[in-house]
């Protein structure tokens, strides 16, 4: 079986335009939650997110292809531009052709949609913007990151809510495993800061009024955050034979289906993800010595991952980091497993675990050793990357560091 | 509180949760009406259309039943009454 090298990293969030920036924000537990301003939230029941600080597409794209593209999708164009220059691959005419483009997004244009609607709803026009179809749908950055390097191969979005991006990378792990595709480019983008997404999010009353703060008795919700994380994966020995830079490697993927509720998550689906991951990966669960939590810091989810990492776990939880960085970087929703996953990469890579930001005080029920406010020094072989979704799908990801 | 505040919440509660009026009463509390936090924040929907306020967070948090449900809005109907409009 072919092992999946990570060659390639990319990545534009709250903690900065490259994954250089991300790397050395989650590794010094700086929070990038503040107010929101891209959108006025004055008639709204909350007013931080985790925006891309002072976005403009003009370093990035000039304003006719602009035009063309909703900002969930510039943000995948930019992530996947760093992460094709990172891994830097030989370009051949077969490996165009070949190469697979998996990305995840949960609202995809939603934002471009909401503002032409409100063309005819609101402002009682009779005509909506033609571009309004190709920037609203889901699949758009995958579409503009086959067109920007020219590849040819099996290209497609998984939409999956907040699972998104990890249920991408793992599809284009599989596909790199098996022989399939000789390079993917993979992650997920989202930018959901608009009034119609926020004001839904408002209804479901799962937004904190302050910031996110996961495992912490005092949370009171998530985060909404945006961005992208882009990963160029490529068969290991290739990778060593040309000589790439290899970050990480992934090693592993488990996904299921809660199969009970359309918003509460259980234990046991999320349970059964975990070791899903491990039994692909061939690991036993004391191998594993870092957890990127889902985290979200609702009262729910946090609770229920906790006791799903108890069951996979048992007595290897008290030697078992488990942090959120979603403190950090918020809930970027189908790209937050991407933005997980790097940051699962980085600890992995550099030896230090991110930690969870925003941390108050220890709740009984979360009770984990969730890195609390400050980074750690550790140099960890294997690491967990957890997504679990709305609708209960969930998806993890195994991954494995480089052998020094 | 006044009947028809309490008719108008027991309504709003069997229209929401698709049950017979006459299952919800005054004193029943939500476990017992098997409502859970996806139910509670569409009850909460129907809540702020029908009496037209608005429900923070934090005031439902620890909402457990029909009763304390009635009467957090009641004190929202009279905080609203007793201040000028606030902006939207």
């Amino acid at each position: 079986m072919v092992r999946v090298a990570i060659t390639g990293l990319g990545a534009i969030c709250a903690l900065g335009h490259t994954a250089s920036e991300f790397a050395a924000a989650v590794s010094s537990g700086r929070s990038a939650i503040g107010p929101i301003r891209s959108t006025d939230v004055s008639g709204l029941r909350f007013q931080n997110g985790a925006e891309v600080p002072d976005y403009s597409h003009t370093p990035y794209f000039d304003d006719r292809r602009a035009d063309f593209m909703d900002r969930f999708a510039q943000f995948a164009v930019i992530a996947a531009r760093e992460a094709v220059a990172d891994a830097a691959p030989e370009w051949t005419p077969e490996l165009r052709e070949n190469a697979a483009i998996i990305t995840g997004s949960c609202v995809g244009g939603q934002s471009t949609e909401d503002i032409g609607f409100q063309e005819v709803y609101k402002h009682g026009r009779n005509r909506v913007h033609p571009l309004t179809i190709p920037k609203t749908m889901a699949n758009a950055g995958a579409s503009h990151i086959s067109m920007e390097f020219g590849v040819t191969g099996p290209s497609f979005t998984i939409s999956t809510a907040c699972s998104s991006a990890a249920h991408a990378i793992g599809q284009a792990y599989w596909m790199i495993r098996s022989g399939a595709a000789p390079l993917a480019i993979t992650g997920g983008s989202e930018a959901p800061f608009s009034f119609g997404i926020l004001k839904a999010w408002e209804a479901m009353r799962v937004v904190s009024p302050d910031t996110c703060r996961p495992f912490s008795k005092d949370r009171h919700g998530m985060i909404l955050g945006e961005g992208a994380a882009m990963l160029v994966l490529e068969p290991l020995d290739a990778a060593r034979a040309r000589g790439a830079r290899i970050h990480a490697e992934i090693v592993g993927f488990g996904m299921s289906a809660d199969a009970s509720h359309i918003t509460q998550p259980s234990a046991e689906g999320a349970a059964r993800a975990m070791r899903a991951a491990l039994r692909d990966a061939a690991l036993r669960p004391e191998q594993i010595g870092y957890i990127n939590a889902h985290g979200t810091g609702t009262l729910a989810n946090d609770i229920s991952e906790t006791a799903a990492i108890h069951a996979v776990f048992g007595s290897h939880v008290k030697n078992l980091p488990v942090s959120s960085t979603k403190s950090m970087h918020g809930h970027a929703l189908g790209a937050a497993g991407a933005l997980e996953c790097l940051a699962a990469i980085v600890a992995l890579r550099d030896g230090i675990l991110p930690p969870t930001a925003n941390f108050n005080e220890p709740d009984p029920e979360c009770d984990l050793d969730v890195v609390p406010n400050h980074a750690r020094a550790a140099q960890v072989e294997y690491a967990l990357s957890n997504s679990f979704a709305f609708g209960g799908l969930n998806a993890v990801l195994a991954l494995r560091a480089v052998a020094h | 509180m006044s009947d028809d505040l309490i008719q108008r919440v027991l309504k709003v509660i069997s229209t929401s949760k698709r049950i017979p009026l006459e299952t919800v009463t005054i004193d029943s509390d939500f476990a017992q009406l098997k409502i859970d936090s996806m139910d509670a924040v569409e009850i909460l929907f129907a809540l702020e259309n029908e009496f037209d306020i608005s429900i923070p967070d934090d005031a439902v948090r620890n909402v457990r039943n029909v009763r304390q449900m009635c009467a957090g809005i009641d004190q929202l109907i009279a905080d609203k009454a007793s201040s000028p409009p606030a902006a939207q």
